[in-house]
Order: structure tokens, then C-alpha cells, then sequence
């Protein structure tokens, strides 16, 4: 267990983490409604901002920041390269069938 | 193991608390934490590959429906801003479980309950209107030519709304143990007669039945007194599907919006 008192001292932090998520989240909302890049291009603007978001739930909200370091790097590392892994077979693909047509 | 030495008292029993007890855990976390955090890591990929299926067929299709108007999007957004706030109440109660504070523990367990509850409502309320529009998971009255809409929306945001709940009845039992039974009993079987049986969620409120059966077989099996370690693993829980709200949000919402 993290030392209370010290997070005590910071519990301001989690209202503003909260805050700047909304931010964000209004920040994406605006940005689908103006339409100011292609769906590609949006898509990537978008999952950028999400990964941004979730970065900040989970080094904050969840605590992970606070982890030891063999914790943080054991884990992110394992999820984002199976992401990474996922991410190189099916986008190429996508853009493919986009350009190509289904045959 | 070579420095850790269980000392066993005249009973067979493990004496707890010793200093020096045991060999320092390899994560520095406590075996529930790392436990919670490996199910999440593996929870991750599951909506991984839902998501970039997802995404795969909304690149792929240049006929790709944008059904979400502007009461979507805002409902969309509320539902966002439930989760989020949901998130902070989740930090406070966890703050409030290590300063020893039951009370407020549960008052802002009870709160996190009720923002995931009205986003489960939100969500349900929006399913209803895009399945009377003849929205199903084998097509669309928007893009006929475009099948996989209806059946990776309703997947990908059923398995997230199936977490909800689930997130919701994990808090509860936490918060109230075995008095959370009866509310939730009230709720499955008081759903099920108030919801009309044309729509989805008359069979759907069954999700509440099986998680009071879970629910009532661990409660009675391993009765406890919560603590804050608890309350902090059912939170990474409660963040997680937050956090997963963060990337179908803008992928299935914000991508799919009707100017």
C-alpha cells in the first residue's frame, strides 16, 4: 500500500487529471464535428488523443505510476507490443481493400 | 524463497505481520494487485482485437454509415463524462479505504455505482432508438451494402456495457456485502417485469440474475470484512473499463457522426 498521507497531499492532482480528461474529451468531440481531416487521418488523430487519455488513467487513476518499475515496464511493455503486433497486421490490410477493392 | 521464513505457531498456523516474514514480492505489490492487474493485460487484448476489428471494417468501407446525430453524440458524451466522474469518485473511495474510513468508503463506492449505472441507462436507451430504427446485429436501414456495422457496434459496445455491470455488482459487493443480495434481486427481477418484452434488456436485465447467484456463492462462501486492498483492486477494475470507454467513444461515436 502507497503511503496515505502523501496522497492525501496530492488528491488535488486527481481532480485535475479528471479535468484534463474532459478537456480532451471535449477537445475530440469538437474535432469529429468540424471534420477537418479524412476518416484515415481522423481515425489516427483520435486514437492519439485516446492514448493520451488512457495514459493518464492509468499512470494516475490506476496508480501505476506509483508502481515499482519492474511493474510499470513488464506490463506496458507486454501489452503494447501485442497491440503493436495487432496493429501491423490489420491496418496495412484495411488501407489495401481501400485502394485495391475487394477482389 | 532463501530469505523467507514462515514462522508456524504452536497451532500449525502462519503468524502474519512479522517483520522479515516473507522474501519481498518480485513486483512490490501484493499477489490480489498484480493478480487484477495480469486479468486486465489479458481483458486489454480481448477488446484489443474488438477494437481494431472494429476499426479494420470502418477503414475498409468507404460506405460506412454515420447514423450519430447530435442527440447521439451529446448522449455519448454525458455517458463519457458519467465514466470519468466515476473514475474520481473510484480514487476518493480508495483514498478513503486507506485512511480507514468506512463510511465515506462506501458513500463514494455508492457514488461510482450510480455513475456507472447511468451510463449503463444511457447506453440502453441508446440501443433501444438504434434498434427501432431496424438497427440489428445483421444489418443497418442506413447502409444495406454494409452488414458489419450493426454486428461490431453491438459487440464491441455489448462486451463494454457486460463490463459495466459486472463493475457495478463487483462494487456493490464490496461496498455492502451481503445486503447488496436483496437490492440487486429487486433490480433483476423488478427489470425484468418493468422492461416491455419487445425490448432487448427484458432478457438482457438476466445479467443481474447471474451475477447474484456469483455474487451470493463467494459471499457466503468466503465471508469478509473488505478492506483497502480490495477496494483498490476492485478500482483498477472500475478504471480499466473506463479506460476502454476512452478508445470506442471517439472509434465507434466520433467516427460514425452525422453532420
Amino acid at each position: 500500500m502507497h503511503d496515505v498521507a502523501a496522497h492525501e497531499d496530492h488528491k488535488i492532482t486527481y481532480f485535475w487529471v479528471w479535468g484534463g480528461l474532459l478537456v480532451l474529451t471535449a477537445a475530440e468531440v469538437i474535432l469529429a464535428y468540424r471534420q477537418v481531416f479524412q476518416p484515415v487521418v481522423m481515425l489516427e488523430v483520435l486514437l492519439v488523443l485516446s492514448v493520451v487519455k488512457s495514459a493518464l488513467i492509468i499512470g494516475y487513476f490506476m496508480h501505476l505510476k506509483f508502481e515499482k518499475a519492474i511493474m510499470r515496464w513488464m506490463l506496458m511493455i507486454s501489452v503494447v507490443a501485442c497491440f503493436f503486433i495487432m496493429y501491423f497486421f490489420f491496418f496495412p490490410d484495411a488501407g489495401r481493400i481501400l485502394r485495391l477493392g475487394v477482389k | 524463497m532463501a530469505d523467507a521464513t514462515l514462522t508456524h505457531g504452536t497451532a500449525g498456523s502462519v503468524q502474519h505481520g512479522l517483520p522479515g516474514e516473507f522474501e519481498a514480492p518480485f513486483f512490490g505489490a501484493y499477489s490480489k494487485k498484480v493478480g487484477m492487474w495480469l486479468f486486465l493485460a489479458s481483458d486489454s487484448l480481448t477488446f484489443g482485437a474488438l477494437l481494431f476489428a472494429f476499426s479494420y471494417n470502418r477503414i475498409s468501407n468507404p460506405a460506412w454509415p454515420t447514423p450519430f446525430a447530435v442527440e447521439s453524440i451529446t448522449n455519448a458524451t454525458i455517458m463519457t463524462a458519467c465514466l470519468l466522474s466515476s473514475s474520481l469518485t473510484m480514487v476518493l473511495a480508495v483514498f478513503a479505504a486507506q485512511r480507514g474510513d468506512k463510511a465515506w468508503t462506501r458513500n463514494w463506492l455508492l457514488g461510482t455505482m450510480l455513475f456507472g449505472t447511468a451510463f449503463a441507462v444511457l447506453h440502453g436507451l441508446e440501443w433501444t432508438h438504434l434498434i427501432d430504427k431496424g438497427m440489428t446485429p445483421f444489418g443497418n436501414p442506413w447502409a444495406p451494402s454494409v452488414p458489419q456495422f450493426g454486428g461490431t457496434f453491438f459487440t464491441l459496445t455489448g462486451m463494454h456495457m457486460l463490463h459495466v455491470t459486472i463493475g457495478v455488482i463487483y462494487l456493490g459487493v464490496i461496498a455492502f456485502r451481503k445486503w447488496f443480495l436483496p437490492v440487486l434481486a429487486v433490480l433483476w427481477i423488478g427489470g425484468y417485469f418493468l422492461i416491455p418484452a419487445n425490448n432487448v434488456f427484458h432478457y438482457g436485465i438476466h445479467v443481474l440474475g447471474i451475477g447474484l447467484i456469483v455474487s451470493a456463492v463467494i459471499l457466503f462462501l468466503k465471508p469478509k470484512d473488505y478492506d483497502a486492498h480490495d477496494v483498490e483492486v476492485s478500482g483498477l477494475y472500475w478504471h480499466f473499463v473506463d479506460l476502454v470507454w476512452m478508445f470506442i467513444f471517439p472509434l465507434v461515436y466520433l467516427m460514425s457522426t452525422k453532420i
